[in-house]
């Protein structure tokens, strides 16, 4: 496909993902919605991403529930099984907490311990991420540890265009898919191809070729990345930089391609970075790279503390543009 | 306030000779099981629901085929009334590939949709929310199709016993709820963790009719069951049955019963439901000592039968690691 051919229209996730709520909606009336404030009379979701969606298919598929997160996943599994698609929105990815049995020893597991027979193609939604003063309960990403359960899928889109494609085939996979939505992608308009297909899960995207170090991050922290990169090219560092766009099952191809490539490789994100999604693309990289690498693999994350409120603590918990230079050149000055 | 039936369904013969039919399937297959694991011919964590068969039995009764129910890991009972083939239970019991999860899930976990049976849960109270799925998904069908939710007493004190039927009433899901209330949560008895005296009275909460219903009577059973059943396909919504029972065998098989007296107990089994109801039956006129004797030899030999045959069938290969992970298998 020449680029030519492609109309392109400038809009942000919280549009893409309603385009492809909309879509899959009308093409599948298997496809349901449901979730705290999610249908037009509670205002269409609270930052709006399901606008539209009740009025136009009906509050028997589009259905706004009770402050009920165990209800909500559970409810969504039992269609699940019954041959519908539901997309479950938990608001904010810290109330995963409260349906943690539904999730982790039911929906992901269900499919495994009845031997087949029940299939669970759901998707849940959910929204996080530092940077607006939330502090410890509305803003953790804890793709880690839906990653360490076996059976469900964990997807971190970055661009509204990633958004539309991954949304359009996690709804459509058989099995469950956690979609995590961060901040600022939800908000930030980009060039996006008006008629956007499904993107694969699983597989990473090369936003831009490099020599001298991979660079593998994803979700808000990919904006961080970006202008990390500009200012590496300026000093003459050559990154190809790595939006994994899914966490698990990760694309392991391209990371070690790249890794092998360049011989370098740094992940960062803004989970922890202990026991965070760096430390297994680490260990896989040198096991498989081991003898092959310029450099140890460096991760970026938070510090081992809750995501703080004052602005000053919560500036200095993320990892910001400058660390994200000084730990590439550190890295790209070995070997 | 607990709720009181207006009308009281009351089966007729043939209904009451085939709950019997089903009382007795459990407590046979339940009487195979122990022994085997006695034995030492299979290895597995095992629930005994022995004094609690009316419960299933009485709504079963009034279920379809195509009715669906989600239920517990004390729950072979729930299976074997919904009619749940013995073979690939067996084989699941025993941990074989034949069996109805290829020996994946085991006595705490069985599924077979054939039946209705879609979900056993080892964790206490997580049958309700998913059962309320299954009744979104009748409404969106338009089907008379209705869920039962099966759980104990202990259930009912776990936060998703609240969201479930909170969210089933608001919806107005075709779903019963049933609670075997049988004295013990695990080892603690029901007045030490339970602030109400009955649990059906939980249902005034939720803006549904709760009813306490003599879990060791089928016919009382039977007439509940018929009023919550007849709402749900009615579509006016859900109903909390508590069946008041007792666990004749302890929590988990070799329990020593240390939290319960003698007397209590001795004083429960007297009142065993299953030579209860089958001498209710003969002297009915309903069946006759031969009819019964040859329906228990039957049910003998179709138990014996599934367990050769899972002792015969093959364990799963190790590659069943990788499968069912996902629908696609995870390669090697």
């Amino acid at each position: 496909m020449s680029t030519d051919t492609v109309e392109m229209v400038k809009m942000n996730g919280l549009q893409a993902i309603n385009a492809a709520l909309m879509e899959a909606m009308e093409a599948d009336e298997k496809v349901l919605v449901l979730g705290e404030d999610i249908a037009d009379n509670e205002g269409g979701g609270v930052v709006g991403v399901t606008k539209g969606l009740s009025t136009k298919f009906g509050t028997m598929r589009v259905k706004s529930t009770p402050i009920s997160e165990q209800a909500i996943i559970g409810a969504a599994i039992g269609a699940a099984m019954a041959g519908y698609k539901p997309v479950a929105e938990i608001m904010l990815m810290n109330f995963t907490t409260v349906a943690m049995d539904m999730i982790v020893n039911h929906a992901a597991k269900l499919r495994f311990m009845s031997g087949g027979q029940s299939q669970v193609p759901m998707v849940i939604r959910t929204l996080t991420g530092a940077g607006n003063q939330t502090a410890g309960q509305h803003a953790d990403f804890y793709e880690a540890w839906f990653a360490h359960t076996a059976g469900i899928k964990v997807v971190i889109p970055w661009t509204p265009a990633d958004f539309k494609g991954l949304y359009l085939s996690a709804i459509q996979d058989p099995d469950p898919v956690m979609i995590i939505e961060s901040g600022k992608t939800l908000f930030v308009p980009m060039d996006t191809p008006a008629n956007q297909g499904p993107i694969p899960l699983g597989k990473a995207n090369v936003v831009m070729p490099g020599t001298d170090l991979t660079l593998v991050s994803y979700g808000q922290m990919m904006f961080s990345v970006m202008q990390a990169v500009e200012e590496l090219g300026k000093a003459g560092v050559s990154v190809e930089v790595i939006d994994l766009r899914t966490v698990s099952p990760w694309d392991k191809e391209t990371v070690l391609a790249s890794a092998e490539k360049t011989g370098r490789l740094l992940v960062v994100h803004e989970a922890g970075r202990n026991f965070g999604p760096g430390a297994e693309i680490a260990a896989t990289v040198q096991e498989e790279l081991f003898g092959k690498l310029k450099a140890p693999v460096g991760r970026l994350g938070a510090p081992y503390c809750s995501v703080p409120f004052a602005k000053k603590l919560e500036d200095a918990f993320l990892v910001q543009p400058p660390e994200i230079v000084a730990e590439a050149k550190r890295l790209a000055a070995m070997g | 306030m607990t709720d009181t039936l207006s009308n009281r369904a009351s089966p007729d013969a043939d209904t009451q000779l085939d709950i019997y039919r089903r009382m007795l399937r459990i407590e046979r297959n339940d009487e195979f099981t122990r022994a085997q694991i006695r034995q030492g011919r299979i290895h597995a964590p095992y629930y005994s629901a022995r004094g609690q068969e009316c419960i299933p039995a009485g709504i079963s009764a009034l279920l379809n085929d195509d009715d669906k129910i989600c239920t517990i890991y004390r729950g072979i009972q729930d299976m074997v009334a919904k009619n749940m083939p013995l073979r690939p239970l067996w084989a699941e019991i025993c941990g074989r590939v034949d069996g109805t999860c290829k020996g994946k899930g085991g006595p705490m976990h069985l599924t077979h949709p054939e039946t209705g049976v879609m979900v056993t849960t080892g964790i206490v109270g997580s049958s309700m929310p998913i059962a309320n799925g299954f009744g979104w998904a009748a409404l969106l069908d338009g089907t008379k199709q209705v869920t039962v939710a099966y759980f104990g007493d202990g259930a009912s004190n776990i936060g998703a016993f609240h969201e479930a039927l909170n969210l089933a009433s608001v919806w107005k899901l075709p779903v019963i709820f049933v609670c075997a209330n049988n004295g013990f949560a695990e080892h603690t008895r029901f007045e030490n963790g339970t602030g109400v005296d009955q649990i059906s009275k939980r249902a005034i909460g939720y803006g549904m009719p709760g009813y306490t219903v003599d879990g060791n009577d089928p016919i009382d059973v039977y007439a509940h069951a018929h009023a919550a059943i007849e709402r749900a396909r009615a579509g006016e919504g859900p109903t909390l049955l508590e069946c008041k029972t007792f666990r004749f065998m302890g929590h988990v098989f070799g329990d020593n019963d240390a939290y319960m007296t003698k007397e209590e107990k001795a004083a429960a089994l007297e009142k065993d439901p299953l030579p209860l109801f089958r001498q209710k039956l003969i002297d009915d006129g309903i069946a006759t000592e031969e009819q019964l004797e040859k329906m228990k030899a039957d049910i003998e030999a179709e138990v014996k039968d599934a367990i050769d045959f899972a002792m015969n069938c093959e364990f799963p290969s190790d590659d069943e690691l990788r499968r069912d992970v996902f629908a696609e298998e995870i390669p090697a």
